[in-house]
């Protein structure tokens, strides 16, 4: 039967048709669905792990013990399991084992732009790139038997156009998963330096012969057809190659890493003009260019950041870019921004006005960053603002500046590396406040359980992690509760934190609005008390807005968009927002 | 047949994924390739949202390009303008009359547009605007502004209405089949 499914759908149902038995992964755009789905399947074990090094550590486990697994995470994320990847690479497997990654070029929702073809490269690993959600859901199959067959971990490369686009799906015959035995073998998973250095020689004799597969695989396909103009491309690029350039001659790799240099040799000398088309970095090309293959055109003409389309391609290619046609000048944008009745909006109201000085992190809450709160200064990855705010405490101590920073963090990125950072700032004599939004949920990727939820992925009941005491046993004595939705309260326990020296921790736990579906009754605006001072403005809500220029400007409610938290009303100084009896109307 | 370019905008929350879903799994079950495609990083509310939907007999990319689209859907006024350029010449434009306030103009950054509407008609003078909310209310349930639009648009769909409302009725649950159905039809009247 045919199915119209994306191409995270399609890897889970790829999984689960393949025998695959064990998965786990972290949220992560534009990751996140697959686990999902695979746990949608139901007939699949699959679970969330705190991090994509946790998660990749119990997918080798799940593949020594015989089972094929597959591991799901966003680009970034493979960075956290990097550690793991790089041995891994040396033990090789048991049973196959998948490393699922999505990239994000244009950065949708990353906070950088890397090209995770770099790690195949790096680890030495094998690596397929769909270019559609038949292809993702075929190459979990065919990546199973590769690296079954050639004793090595794979990685199933996806982007977000990829991930997130549907596209139809046929479904093959369904494999029963098995389990392989369970075997103790020291020179092959216990990597101490005598047999690390084996297992190094095998690793480059294993790439050898997956150059070997590289040439006659299907999976890298040739589409001759006009010789003047050949493209070299992948993943879903070639659909912009395809849909820019239908009578060119094309080699389609599926698989990319490594490359087939006979067939690229073979190609480039059958087509008159040379072209590759990736997007990110210039990976085919340099490793094309170092076969002494001349590239005609390729990062001389095509962008390093951001994505390919159609158009770019024409443009770059030949000059007939279709009609240049640009959007309507200077409307106001749009950005996301926090749900109304959110808790991080009361805190960042806080924030902003004490003009403090903000290490933040990755989660809902980094669009605190944006006007008109203005109250986040750093953001770098999973973690980073416990321990950055760490570092510049003991800097300011140095130089003798009076200014504790402040670490905001939520719940999932806390368990996810936090703790750490936590934890050496106990051991290290830190110096910082540090407000965990605990709203008991993985927010900005859609809702996902944590083990401060105490649900599994499956929704089944699940021991769960209390923060405040995790918190104490790290070595933090100053642990407060917070109720960001009462700003006098929250600013006099913000204060309290900065006088304080040493480490002191808010726990606000109030939960996420939009994840456990929680209605409050609107508010509405007395317009004979509202002067128009625009103080409430500032909590940055949608359901706000000015009443119709020409009088003088006064606030109104959307009852369509408000929540009724009451923040704004905490805002007004002339008593002029009130509770509005009845039902909520608020379009969650 | 030539391939068919749908652009879905709107806002975060406002059912685009859901309607593009419809549109998708209609094209399908008429036996025509397909490619749907947002981009969906953020789960909140309020921030601008845009989906493509391409039908034909076989499609590459999954991406619309500007000025090359047959339909453009918009949930929301300033949305259908922030989109319009995606519209090839001829190309036709169905919009929600009813506003929803950037954060930028809730927080007093910017100012929503007095005349977004005649903005739209300059540029697509056929555009035609709905007060899909109340049509929405009218059926049972806010939420289903996304039925309206999708019931509003069926006429110029290269689709039948009937594998559409099929689709919308297989894909409803529970309360909500009886509403999205009613949505669909006060949509197609309006």
């Amino acid at each position: 039967m045919k199915k119209i499914i994306s191409g995270n759908e399609a890897i889970a149902l790829g999984f689960g048709d393949s025998g695959g038995v064990f998965a786990s992964g972290y949220p992560g755009t534009p990751s996140t669905e697959t686990l999902e789905e695979v746990a949608y399947l139901g007939d699949v074990y699959c679970e969330w792990a705190p991090n994509e090094k946790v998660a990749l550590e119990s997918v080798i486990g799940a593949s020594i013990a015989g089972a094929r697994a597959l591991a799901t995470m966003k680009h970034v994320g493979v960075n956290v399991a990097a550690d793991a990847l790089l041995t891994l690479t040396y033990t090789g497997v048991n049973a196959g084992l998948i490393l699922m990654v999505a990239d994000d070029p244009g950065m949708h929702s990353s906070q950088n732009e890397q090209d995770s073809r770099n790690y195949a490269r790096f680890a030495k690993v094998p690596m397929l790139d769909p270019s559609d959600s038949q292809e993702a859901y075929d190459m979990v199959r065919i990546g199973f038997e590769i690296s079954e067959q050639f004793d090595t971990p794979l990685m199933l490369r996806t982007t977000t156009r990829i991930s997130h686009a549907k596209g139809v799906v046929v479904q093959q015959e369904k494999l029963a998963p098995q389990v392989g035995a369970w075997e103790k073998n020291v020179p092959k998973y216990v990597m101490l330096p005598n047999f690390g250095k084996l297992k190094h020689v095998e690793v480059e004799a294993r790439l050898l012969k997956l150059q070997e597969y590289a040439e006659t695989t299907p999976l890298n396909r040739l589409e001759m057809c006009d010789p003047e103009l050949g493209i070299i491309t992948s993943g879903v690029a070639y659909q912009h190659v395809r849909e820019a350039y239908p009578n060119a001659s094309i080699l389609k790799l599926g698989l990319i890493h490594p490359l087939p240099a006979r067939k690229i040799s073979e190609f480039a000398k059958s087509v008159k003009q040379l072209v590759v088309v990736e997007e990110l970095n210039a990976i085919f090309e340099e490793q094309i260019c170092a076969l002494g293959i001349e590239v005609t055109i390729g990062k001389n003409r095509l962008p390093l950041c951001g994505e390919i389309n159609a158009d770019i391609l024409r443009a770059a290619i030949d000059g007939t870019a279709t009609a240049q046609v640009s959007p309507v000048a200077g409307l106001p944008q749009r950005p996301p921004v926090f749900c109304p009745s959110c808790a991080h909006r009361g805190l960042f109201t806080i924030l902003s006005k004490l003009k403090l000085f903000v290490a933040g992190d990755i989660g809902c809450y980094t669009l605190g960053a944006l006007p008109p709160m203005n109250a986040m200064h750093s953001v770098i990855d999973m973690g980073a603002s416990i321990s950055a705010a760490h570092g510049m405490a003991k800097v300011n101590a140095i130089a003798g500046r009076d200014e504790k920073p402040v670490a905001v963090i939520g719940d999932s990125t806390f368990f996810h590396s936090g703790m750490t950072g936590l934890m050496s700032m106990a051991y290290n004599g830190g110096n910082a406040l540090v407000i965990i939004m605990d709203n008991r949920t993985t927010g900005m990727t859609g809702g996902q359980e944590n083990p401060g939820t105490g649900k599994t992925l499956q929704g089944i009941h699940a021991r769960q992690v209390e923060i405040a005491p995790l918190v104490r046993a790290l070595g933090i004595d100053n642990v407060v509760e917070l109720d960001a939705y009462d700003l006098k309260a929250t600013e006099a326990a913000i204060k309290k934190g900065l006088e304080t020296p040493g480490p002191y921790v808010l726990i606000d736990r109030n939960p996420c609005i939009l994840r456990y579906k929680i209605r409050k009754p609107a508010m509405n605006v007395d317009q004979e008390k509202c002067t128009g001072c625009r103080v409430c403005l500032k909590v940055a809500c949608m359901a706000l807005g000015l009443t119709a220029s020409g009088e003088k400007q006064k606030v109104r409610v959307d009852p369509n968009v408000c929540n009724g938290c009451g923040v704004c009303m905490q805002m007004c100084k002339f008593d002029a927002m009130h509770t509005l009896e009845g039902e909520n109307n608020a379009n969650l | 047949m030539q391939i068919f370019n749908i652009v879905i905008a709107g806002v975060g929350g406002q059912g685009v994924l859901m309607a593009s879903k419809v549109l998708a799994e209609s094209a399908l079950t008429s036996g025509m390739d397909v490619k749907q495609n947002e981009v969906h990083g953020m789960a909140q509310r309020g921030g601008s949202v845009i989906s493509f939907v391409r039908i034909g007999d076989q499609v590459a990319s999954p991406v619309v390009m500007p000025g090359s689209a047959d339909l453009l859907i918009s949930f929301e006024p300033l949305e259908a303008l922030r989109y319009i350029h995606y519209l090839k010449p001829g190309g036709r434009l169905v919009y929600s009359k009813v506003s929803i306030n950037p954060s930028t103009v809730a927080a007093g950054l910017a100012i929503y547009p007095d005349d977004v509407e005649q903005q739209i008609a300059a540029v697509c003078p056929e555009a035609h605007g709905i007060d899909a909310l109340a049509i929405a209310r009218e059926a049972g349930n806010g939420k289903a502004v996304n039925m309206v639009m999708v019931g509003t648009v069926m006429k110029y769909l290269p689709l039948k209405e009937e594998v559409v409302t099929a689709v919308v009725k297989q894909i409803s649950l529970g309360k909500g089949v009886e509403v999205n159905l009613k949505a669909l039809a006060g949509g197609a009247a309006a």
